[in-house]
């Protein structure tokens, strides 16, 4: 516990601390991202209506407006849709799904991406050529036409959202790791280590993996809401999460069939918690980015 | 009698680029001795460092090794294959660099990086390792070795991560060390500390070294024997004393007479005039020959060999400067 509390002291004391706290775009950024993480934590046991339990919804309540709105209801916050499903408990459930899909892109994403760019950037030669020509190819396409191709090929769930994304995800890491890596392997440390005796894969893992790490971080911050992006436009597309475990794109969609006919919030309030939740992550993001790269320091 | 530890015979490497082949190095023989220092000197450029590497076996593409014998301790380095050579690097041959700021990995503490030779080249225990460490810092003159492993790179100064390179180095008793330009990028004062230091340890070790420079300087303080390189061919060999005071190649000459001496007044420093023809466009005679005040025709039309002067004194001229 001393050591915890001792630890704590000297992170509140560093000088990464020190910059954040003087940073009004960080502190927002953090504070709507805790605010996810509560959501995300604790939601679930906080909003009265399990959404996916189609036996406790109740039809009569359908389309009840926000509570501040004539003719809201106290227990529907923000109101229902057409099956009188609480939009407000909707929103925590789906912000859960997209917010795991939005983590596990990055991290298979980064995973494949970083080990292609670290290969290509090391060993250079034809296997950078191949690899990094097929990243061209790839970024000469949107990427959310592939991943609609993807999609539409292998059919809805998370599990193929996921296998999408990464397929779309890897080449910005790919091609950011092999940029740190070319400029890393000419520093005389690697030449040191090959004259050490040390095997490729040694230095690759050791000695270069590491002093590349920063810019991954950087990337990985901000890939995160444009994962969440790229699959709220799927799942608003059709093509994306199954009608039974809706992220917070799947809500804007349901909602939009409606949203002309004024009943605008089921539609509305699912869509601005996507633009908080990337709008928190960008913000947090271009800390880092500042923060973490050496030369706007 | 010592025995020869190095023996390097027609040494040849060869850089394939686009714009044609730069023959890097062209032909070198020499030999080293066991606990022997031998210094290459030669200016920028005249493949000096590519020999080096071509030892280590890590001369990278579009750099070739086209023929020649690198005999190591008996065996040819050139026919054992990556992972063999994986164990004689850093183990029996270890390697000094020139820029010390950037041959340390920044993210890892001194002690981490010292211990990884050893994790790779020996199975001492933990305790063992950590006790190797201290010796080798105490060694190269650090000061409080306990609290300076913890130490990251960025902690030292040049001079002082220079002395830590040179304990890696040592860390698994080499038989060769080969120190590429290791003070080049020190200040003057560390450097004469840096050389001493290295004289004397490599002499208390029975280490035999390599000593690239472009520094005569620096050579005629440390070494047994010089080889001169010029355009990737050794113009003179021979044993210190031989190179320093008794030189005969024009090109020798001109790189000593260029080192201002601070006992006889001197108007003008000599120089040698004109430039380095360019490595991919030699001419067809001595390469010097364009640059060389004792130049006559037979030089621009054939390279002149190695010719023994006086036994162990070498030099590629046709007509060596009498002095």
């Amino acid at each position: 516990m001393q050591r915890l509390l001792r630890k704590a002291r000297a992170l509140w004391a560093s000088e990464f601390a020190h910059n954040f706290r003087g940073n009004i775009s960080a502190i927002v950024g953090g504070v709507i991202i805790l605010f996810f993480v509560f959501i995300v934590a604790f939601g679930p046991s906080l909003v009265k209506q399990n959404p996916y339990e189609i036996a406790s919804l109740q039809l009569t309540d359908a389309y009840k407006p926000p509570v501040w709105l004539s003719g809201g209801d106290p227990n529907y916050f923000l109101g229902t849709d057409g099956q009188g499903r609480d939009v407000l408990a909707s929103i925590v459930y789906g912000t859960r799904i997209s917010l795991f899909i939005g983590l596990s892109a990055m991290i298979c994403s980064s995973l494949i991406g970083a080990s292609l760019g670290l290969i290509a950037g090391y060993y250079g030669g034809r296997l950078d050529g191949v690899i990094m020509r097929i990243a061209d190819v790839q970024l000469s396409f949107p990427s959310i036409l592939i991943a609609l191709f993807l999609m539409s090929a292998f059919g809805k769930g998370i599990d193929n959202i996921l296998i999408s994304l990464t397929c779309v995800g890897w080449v910005i890491y790919a091609r950011t790791v092999r940029g740190s890596t070319l400029s890393e392997k000419q520093k005389e440390y690697v030449q040191a280590a090959k004259a050490a005796g040390l095997s490729n894969r040694l230095i690759i893992v050791r000695h270069i993996l590491p002093n590349v790490v920063t810019p991954l971080i950087v990337v990985s911050t901000i890939q995160i809401g444009t994962f969440i992006l790229i699959e709220a436009s799927l799942s608003f597309l059709g093509v994306g999460v199954p009608i039974t475990k809706p992220s917070l794109g799947l809500l804007v969609k349901n909602g939009f069939d409606v949203l002309l006919s004024g009943l605008w919030w089921t539609s509305v309030f699912p869509g601005a918690f996507i633009m908080l939740l990337v709008f928190g992550i960008n913000l947090l993001g271009d800390f880092l980015r500042d923060e973490l790269n050496p030369r706007l320091k | 009698m010592t025995d020869t530890l190095l023996h390097i015979r027609g040494l040849k490497t060869y850089f394939h680029t686009f714009a044609g082949v730069i023959k890097a190095v062209d032909g070198v023989d020499f030999s080293v001795d066991e606990g022997e220092i031998l210094g290459v000197v030669g200016e920028s450029g005249c493949g000096k460092s590519v020999v080096g590497f071509s030892i280590m076996g890590l001369t990278e593409p579009p750099g070739r090794i086209e023929s020649g014998e690198i005999r190591f301790n008996g065996v040819n380095l050139l026919d054992q294959d990556e992972r063999k050579m994986r164990k004689i690097r850093g183990q029996e041959i270890a390697m000094i660099f020139q820029d010390p700021m950037t041959s340390l990995n920044p993210l890892y503490t001194i002690q981490d990086q010292m211990e990884e030779v050893m994790k790779l080249h020996s199975d001492m225990s933990a305790e063992q390792r950590k006790k190797r460490c201290m010796e080798l810092l105490a060694e190269v003159g650090i000061s409080q070795p306990e609290t300076r492993l913890k130490n990251y790179p960025h902690q030292f100064s040049g001079g002082m991560r220079q002395r830590v390179i040179i304990a890696i180095a040592l860390a698994s008793n080499p038989k060769l060390v080969i120190a590429d330009e290791p003070t080049t990028a020190l200040d003057v004062t560390i450097q004469s500390q840096i050389l001493k230091l290295m004289k004397r340890l490599v002499r208390e070790h029975r280490t035999a070294m390599i000593l690239i420079t472009h520094d005569l300087a620096v050579v005629s303080e440390m070494t047994d024997k010089i080889i001169v390189m010029y355009c990737g061919r050794i113009v003179e060999k021979g044993t210190r004393d031989d190179i320093i005071s008794r030189c005969r190649h024009p090109y020798t000459l001109g790189l000593l007479g260029s080192i201002p001496k601070l006992t006889s007044r001197q108007k003008r420093l000599l120089q040698i005039s004109g430039m380095v023809p360019n490595i991919m466009n030699l001419p067809p005679g001595c390469s010097f020959a364009p640059r060389c005040d004792y130049v006559r025709d037979r030089c621009r039309d054939m390279p002149p060999e190695l010719v023994d002067l006086e036994p162990g004194h070498k030099a590629a001229c046709y007509y060596p400067v009498e002095r």
